[in-house]
């Protein structure tokens, strides 16, 4: 168990020092010159090489990366251009947001996929299948860009019920969530159903209906449990795209966030602060998955007994 | 029944998705010609989508928008497929170093949201419609090269690859004639649900402001303008959003059913 663990943690870290070498390349590599796009062609020679070197962008690419590098290690992400302050304050003060949304977002699809995943599994080939599948289908296929202003015209100025954006109000969650949630609801609700119909036809379910259950005991009690475990992996493997939902439910919501930021910094040619923001969301999608595989070992014995077991990622 | 709902209506569509965009530039549209008088109309019998913001012809817009959504998800589906097919099975077939390095550089690119990279890639290269399809091919071959590298692992432990193999086929041989044929199913199948996920994409770069620059339009790019009127001209949003759904909806469902007749294993 201890070498499954280790073994795990060692090879995240491996990718996580890949991934912010890539993000730190891709942004240098790409065409385009930084500097040009943040002062417009029309700027001076004298104005462009100055912040070039106020930006360190004169020295040599590995010197860069490593000062880069460095700087990750010892959880220093430099200085905003925009702000012109520390960008670990301004990640700190912009995370609880982000951390809120994703967590009510996350309770929506779950209160969504559960009872529709189970009438899907439970009335199999029926109309109630296949209206279910099709509601899931038309959730994976409606972008939140365009979800989040439906929403907003149905529940916000149709009826007035909940804020249109911002994050004064108590209620101002309820929206940027079920936005972010029923995209998740709908991958979800497949997952669990087809998790559901593999465990429905096993053995201990026959016996439990042979005891007597009624069939909602027998599906909360036995089937539920056994179908789980690949629907945990699938949530920490959306967890991710829930995080890069973010990005565009928090522009559409005003909602104070990282996702917000990362926008804003965009526009704003703010290449420092995006290129920690993108990285702060990779750390947490492998930090997220590297935890969900090692939950997995603790809740399935077959996984940790067999050492040496390579964790497939998908 | 069903197969009217889960085959002939999403072909319609697609049809007609298709004919838009390659008839679209052939037919008399207007779809940057500004009415004053007509700013913010809803849809009506004689302008079915009704006008912009601008005055514009949503109908003419949406049209134009179609090309843009197509071409971008043919040319970043065609770029992700040939890229991460030729690398995924390369890894798969010499094995060794090379196919570790390609794995973990795949594992470091599974490690980022992918729409997420394609956004930050986009917003650094500046907006554009070539910029964009260069970001979601950045992020796109990744899955494909994957799916090819398990595919051509297994397959080259078959006997008809050994046996080229041992005749000394050239590699080149081997994979068009004996790997591609096989593994190319999963492939079209995983490209077919590509082709929605980068219509989608694409739709939010736009949406963003990354992607098409106005004048020009795209479905995202229209959301963004409708998005500001919300409370007065909904059909806006509703328009494209729609057509944007039943593209997607469409383009999913087709891809089910080709996966069932390819007989492919989810």
């Amino acid at each position: 168990m201890f070498s499954f663990i280790l073994t795990r943690l060692l090879s995240s870290i491996v990718v996580l020092f890949g991934v912010s070498s890539l993000v730190f390349f891709l942004i240098h590599i790409i065409p385009g010159d930084p500097v040009e796009v943040m002062l417009g062609e029309s700027a001076q020679l004298a104005d462009k090489e100055a912040l070039r070197v106020y930006l360190g962008l004169n020295e040599p690419i590995h010197t860069q990366w490593l000062k880069y590098i460095n700087g990750v290690i010892h959880l220093d992400l430099g200085t905003s251009i925009h702000y012109h302050r520390s960008i670990s304050e301004i990640i700190i003060e912009r995370l609880p947001a982000t951390i809120k949304l994703t967590v009510w977002a996350l309770l929506v699809a779950i209160l969504i996929a559960f009872p529709l995943g189970i009438l899907a599994a439970v009335n199999k080939d029926t109309m109630v299948d296949r209206g279910a599948m099709f509601v899931s289908l038309l959730g994976v296929s409606i972008p939140n860009f365009v979800m989040g202003p439906l929403l907003i015209m149905l529940f916000a100025v149709n009826l007035p019920w909940f804020p249109v954006s911002g994050s004064e109000s108590t209620f101002s969650i309820v929206l940027p969530a079920l936005t972010l949630g029923t995209a998740l609801a709908a991958i979800l609700s497949r997952m669990i159903r087809a998790s559901l119909l593999e465990v429905i036809g096993e053995d201990y379910i026959r016996t439990a209906k042979a005891k007597g259950l009624t069939p909602f005991n027998v599906i909360i009690q036995h089937a539920i449990p056994n179908a789980l475990l690949p629907v945990i992996t699938l949530l920490g493997l959306q967890l991710g795209a829930l995080l890069a939902g973010a990005v565009i439910t928090e522009m559409i919501f005003s909602w104070p966030g990282i996702g917000q930021l990362t926008i804003e910094s965009i526009q704003r040619r703010d290449y420092p602060l995006v290129q920690a923001c993108v990285l702060l969301i990779s750390v947490t999608y492998v930090g997220v998955n590297t935890l969900t595989d090692i939950i997995y070992a603790f809740i399935d014995p077959r996984i940790r007994l067999s050492e040496n077991v390579k964790v497939i990622s998908e | 029944m069903s197969k009217i709902i889960n085959f002939w209506i999403p072909l319609a569509i697609l049809v007609i998705w298709l004919f838009m965009a390659i008839i679209g530039p052939i037919l008399p549209l207007d779809p940057n010609k500004v009415r004053l008088q007509m700013i913010l109309q809803t849809p009506s019998f004689e302008e079915i989508f009704g006008y912009d913001d601008l005055g514009r012809s949503l109908f003419d817009r949406i049209v134009v928008g179609s090309r843009t959504s197509l071409t971008v998800a043919f040319a970043v589906v065609c770029i992700s497929v040939t890229m991460g097919s030729l690398i995924g099975s390369v890894s798969g077939f010499v094995g060794g170093k090379l196919d570790q390095i390609i794995v973990l550089i795949i594992d470091i690119f599974l490690a980022f949201p992918g729409i997420l990279l394609a956004i930050s890639l986009a917003g650094i290269m500046g907006p554009g419609i070539d910029n964009v399809i260069i970001a979601l091919s950045i992020v796109g071959w990744v899955g494909f090269a994957r799916l090819a590298r398990v595919q051509v692992l297994s397959l080259k432990q078959r006997e008809h690859v050994q046996a080229a193999l041992a005749l000394g086929t050239s590699y080149v041989r081997i994979f068009t004639r004996h790997l591609l044929p096989l593994i190319s199913a999963p492939l079209i199948i995983e490209a077919s649900f590509g082709i929605a996920s980068v219509i989608i994409a694409e739709a939010g770069l736009s949406f963003l402001g990354l992607g098409v620059q106005p004048p020009a339009a795209s479905w995202g790019s229209i959301i963004r303008d409708g998005a500001h009127y919300l409370l007065v001209a909904p059909h806006m949003v509703i328009v494209p959003g729609l057509s944007l759904a039943c593209v997607v909806v469409a383009v999913n469902l087709l891809g089910d059913h080709l996966r069932d007749r390819l007989d492919v294993k989810n």
